[in-house]
């Protein structure tokens, strides 16, 4: 399965050419390009927005590995040395005040935090003093596992369908030059495609009091 | 009554205890939190890197944190809005301006109201599922001060996703 991964991927790779652009799908070799070290690791796509179901709550997105096929998302994995870290800045500086740090090992997702670092920046130790919430990983096709914990967060792990939409195939040929704009009816380059999500929901009162939060998500392997 | 509370008291630690200890089975000790995580991938708003940044930096900008961006980043943001063909927005961002907000990746979030990367009346609270960012950013990159400007070019005419959203948690759709 692996290798299908990695032929779609060198399909994809060799069909976009130089100019690869979405969301943030493959978007640098390091990440996605064949033989990179360190799989499981490229984001899609990040959001954040207030809890549909409780308004006193904030839910927080981090999608990866783009582009996954029914068949692929079925035995793809979160990789047991990647920390999937939600940043979260409440102060306007743009570095982390507080961060979420998700670890998946042996089926289990483990979401520490929120807590605070201890050193910001690239580098990053499990922060254990926190909040710790955790659930089963969803298996493809399985009904959707949810930690919950008493202080009111909730976190999931497990394949879903890509939220992002974009005609990507047509901006790339307005990019090379072979068409001037975009369709009439445009064509979502990622329908029928899934992505590997955690999701952490919690109460807004944990991410202090400014009005306006500065969000990033990275990985981080070991 | 003492008797009683020390027993409930005894039987509730005693259950405390059980259900640590179970804990501890199916977790604790399995989970390995030690060792020290370099960064591979940063990302917050879409797009950013794979549009911005020249294929020769992408891993750098990935390793990037965002409060180092602008100094690192920032003239290469200016040159491909020259390229874009770029003078001012809908915002009246002069290309300075546009590029010093793009460049450092972070999502804007507000912790009261509507989040939303742009909904028609807030701009850069949040990024919602369903936004349409993409159609979002080419405004904001060819619509010209008015967003009239090559027309052809600020949406891609794909205004949802290929599945419906829950209102419940996690929100995503089940897989394809």
């Amino acid at each position: 399965m692996k290798k299908k991964v990695l032929l779609f991927a060198a399909i994809a790779i060799t069909l976009t050419g130089a100019i690869i652009i979405a969301a943030d799908h493959i978007d640098a070799p390091a990440v996605t390009g064949p033989g990179n070290t360190s799989p499981g690791t490229d984001i899609t796509d990040v959001y954040a927005f207030q809890s549909p179901s409780d308004n006193t709550k904030m839910v927080f997105v981090l999608n990866s590995q783009g582009l996954l096929s029914p068949t692929a998302s079925a035995t793809a994995s979160f990789p047991s040395n990647v920390m999937y870290e939600i940043n979260i800045d409440n102060t306007g500086d743009n570095m982390e005040d507080l961060v979420f740090q998700a670890l998946v090992q042996n089926g289990k997702l483990r979401v520490y935090g929120p807590v605070a670092p201890t050193v910001k920046g690239t580098t990053s130790t499990v922060l254990t003093s926190g909040p710790v919430t955790e659930t089963t990983v969803t298996a493809y096709g399985g009904t959707a596992n949810v930690g919950t914990n008493t202080n009111g967060t909730k976190v999931f792990a497990g394949p879903r369908d890509d939220p992002f939409f974009f005609d990507l195939a047509r901006f790339k040929e307005i990019l090379a030059g072979t068409q001037s704009g975009f369709r009439t009816t445009g064509v979502d380059f990622f329908a029928g495609t899934n992505v590997m999500s955690v999701v952490v929901e919690v109460p807004k009162s944990m991410l202090g009091t400014a009005a306006t939060l500065n969000v990033w998500a990275e990985t981080k392997s070991k | 009554m003492k008797l009683i509370n020390k027993f409930s008291l005894v039987l509730s630690l005693a259950a405390t205890v059980v259900f640590v200890s179970c804990d501890k089975d199916d977790n604790e000790d399995n989970f390995d939190t030690s060792g020290t995580y370099s960064q591979n991938d940063q990302m917050a708003r879409p797009a950013i890197n794979t549009v911005f940044v020249g294929s020769a930096r992408k891993n750098e900008f990935n390793t990037t944190i965002p409060s180092a961006m602008n100094a690192a980043f920032n003239a290469q943001f200016q040159s491909v809005l020259t390229g874009f063909g770029y003078t001012t927005n809908a915002l009246g961002m002069d290309k300075a301006t546009f590029a010093g907000v793009l460049v450092t990746d972070v999502l804007n979030v507000k912790t009261t109201g509507t989040t939303t990367f742009f909904d028609g009346t807030n701009v850069l609270t949040g990024r919602a599922l369903a936004d349409d960012v993409i159609d979002t950013e080419l405004l904001l990159i060819f619509g010209g001060p008015t967003g009239a400007s090559n027309p052809g070019l600020t949406k891609d005419n794909v205004n949802a996703n290929d599945k419906a959203f829950s209102t419940t948690f996690p929100y995503l759709a089940n897989p394809f």
